[in-house]
């Protein structure tokens, strides 16, 4: 297992310089999905998180005929390498990878600090809406080892054989509130998953936005306990939080057995008879 | 395009920490607010001056942090 896989990072830098390379796409995912048209990388597409990257019918992550579909119109076939960044250092765009390792695309990277990087530099933007040659796209069959399910959240709480890492914020975590500030409650309790470490998203980031580097977050995680001997399971409301640390503990700390709950706190928070812990 | 007078500053509103972005692309002034902790964009104002897209984006997050409860730990 090697230690670090930096190669699924990408500076701004390479960004700026092969934004528009052929076989290359840049894909913006934000929370707020205004973001894109204030501006984005100049050749980007922009993905919808609240409705092209996940089932609008049943809670479900994308559906692989969607999913084919919106990277066949984004113009990306089998063989593009994908560059995906984002507002909130990267929350939707780890979703957006997380989802598309699950579907078994080979080349997805992260551009490193996302958009809040790319505009503290006063980089290009653009307001266009960019339309792609389609490509044909086929996903691979979902690889299920990269989710976790309640059933796997329960058990590991049983048996503790995961480690839960809760990466929501201190407050979330202790139920003194039941979404971030600003956001609408989606829960009817608050706490969190007994056992679980409080081990929040931001800690994996430097304050320009990027990831923090191999000995930073080993020590961050082994701090917690977390030294990937046993699997980790990561979870934090909706799933899009915790990909950013499913991301960082599979491809920045190379842990081989890491899962995302997407599930998450409205799952578990709404759960009739869930055990609770504050 | 280049983004000009791009600024981010960290302010308290209705005692929550939240960060204030703007910055000016062509014509129209942009400005997001996001909590500090966790870190979530949650309100956004456009306009043709500065204070025009804050004060738009600040009145939004005003009111969505007024509904955000706490309860005793």
């Amino acid at each position: 297992m090697p230690a670090t896989m930096p190669n699924v990072l990408v500076t701004t830098e390479w960004v700026a310089e092969h934004a528009t390379d052929a076989g290359v796409r840049i894909v913006e995912v934000d929370v707020d999905t205004t973001a894109f048209d204030q501006g984005h990388v100049p050749g980007a597409a922009g993905w919808n998180w609240t409705t092209e990257l996940c089932d609008t019918l049943v809670r479900d992550i994308v559906p692989a005929n969607k999913l084919e579909s919106l990277l066949g119109k984004s113009g990306i076939d089998n063989h593009t390498s994908i560059v995906l960044y984002g507002d909130n250092n990267n929350w939707f765009a780890c979703w957006a990878f997380w989802q598309l390792k699950i579907y078994g695309h080979d080349d997805v990277r992260i551009m490193d600090g996302g958009r809040k990087k790319w505009l503290a530099e006063t980089r290009d933007l653009s307001t266009d809406k960019p339309a792609f040659p389609e490509k044909s796209y086929k996903t691979k069959a979902p690889d299920l080892s990269l989710r976790a399910f309640l059933p796997d959240a329960q058990q590991a709480m049983k048996s503790h054989g995961a480690s839960l890492v809760d990466v929501r914020s201190p407050q979330e975590f202790t139920g003194e509130i039941l979404a971030p500030p600003g956001l609408p409650e989606t829960c009817q309790r608050g706490g969190h998953i007994p056992g679980a470490k409080s081990i929040p998203w931001g800690k994996n980031c430097n304050d320009d936005g990027t990831f923090k580097g191999y000995e930073d977050l080993k020590a961050l995680y082994a701090a917690q306990g977390v030294t990937g001997e046993k699997p980790v399971i990561a979870y934090c409301r909706i799933g899009e939080r915790s990909s950013l640390t499913w991301f960082a503990l599979k491809y920045l700390l190379g842990f081989d057995n890491v899962r995302n709950y997407d599930g998450s706190w409205t799952e578990w928070g709404n759960l009739v008879g869930a055990p609770v812990e504050k | 395009m280049k983004p000009e007078g791009y600024s981010r500053r960290q302010t308290e509103l209705g005692g929550w920490a939240v960060t204030i972005e703007t910055y000016k692309l062509g014509d129209v002034y942009h400005c997001t607010i996001a909590n500090v902790d966790p870190g979530a964009r949650f309100a956004r104002g456009d306009g043709p001056t500065k204070d025009v897209a804050e004060s738009a984006a600040i009145e939004k997050a005003t009111r969505y942090l007024a509904q955000t409860r706490k309860f005793p730990v």
